[in-house]
């Protein structure tokens, strides 16, 4: 299981590409935090989920 | 008692009066500090005043827009200061708030072609953007390329949601949140100040702890 904003998530084995676009994020709207530090958005495509890891998906909603 | 105008303070005397509140030490750390505020909108305008008033030394003030009528409802401008750009007119006010804060103003839209040379200099940044793929793009940005610095961003402050909706997560050691992370200003009645105005203060809040050296 993967700790996706808090939550267990059966994600592991998945790239963090299609965990994005299967859990419904706009790319182009998020920073991807994986254990403590942020994802290159160029490495989304080739980051695999594990299990036991802890992600954070930050989406930006407009306003400001 | 200062009254007119045309009395102002010394450097000095403000200085004092900042190390007065703050201490001597955290008045320092200030003094010393180097903040950006990107896009000076609701967000931006609100932190760069707190930031002024509570005497940050230094700070680099971004935005290539002019002020405009549908912004005077919630950001730090005037009437009579329509169609200048927002970083003069911002200038102006703090200038009457605090001459003696040093800034430095572009007059630039940020994109991931200039931003690593405009915030060189700065130790922590705001994101005060308006737009969702622009705060995404300018988090991961400095996130990513200018891991030294620390980033104090901001999503979820529209409508008329409850103001205790608002917080500040940490979400890695040089990135923190601020905001209800849900109330997009596209599915509500829009931006209404109080609640742009306390993420700001939450910002820079943020901001002002970091500089105190406290992180959590």
């Amino acid at each position: 299981m993967v700790k996706i904003n808090g939550n267990e998530v059966n994600a592991a084995g998945i790239t963090l590409t299609d965990y994005l676009a299967g859990a419904g994020y706009d790319e182009k709207r998020v920073a991807v935090e994986l254990n403590g530090d942020i994802v290159p958005k160029a490495r989304y495509k080739e980051t695999i989920l594990n299990d036991g890891d802890s992600v954070e998906v930050v989406s930006f909603v407009g306003g400001g | 008692m200062w009254g007119a105008a045309d009395m102002i303070p010394t450097r000095d005397e403000w200085h004092n009066a900042l190390k007065a509140r703050h201490g001597a030490e955290l008045q320092r750390r200030l003094d010393r500090a180097a903040v950006a505020v990107c896009g000076l909108g609701g967000l931006g305008s609100n932190i760069a005043v707190a930031l002024t008033r509570a005497g940050v030394g230094r700070l680099i003030l971004i935005d290539f827009d002019r002020v405009d009528i549908t912004n005077l409802h919630r950001q730090q401008y005037k009437i009579t200061q329509l169609g200048k750009y927002k970083t003069e007119a911002l200038s102006e006010n703090l200038n009457e708030i605090a001459p003696y804060t040093a800034r430095e103003t572009h007059t630039v839209r940020i994109d991931e072609s200039n931003a690593a040379e405009l915030l060189k200099g700065a130790d922590i940044i705001c994101e005060a953007f308006d737009n969702a793929e622009c705060k995404a793009m300018l988090t991961n940005l400095v996130l990513e390329k200018l891991p030294d610095k620390y980033l104090v961003a901001a999503s979820g402050m529209a409508g008329l949601g409850s103001p205790n909706a608002i917080r500040t997560r940490r979400i890695t050691d040089r990135f923190y949140l601020s905001g209800d992370g849900v109330s997009d200003v596209a599915d509500d009645i829009g931006l209404v100040a109080p609640r742009v105005m306390l993420c700001a203060a939450h910002q820079a809040q943020t901001v002002i702890r970091i500089i105190a050296g406290q992180f959590n």
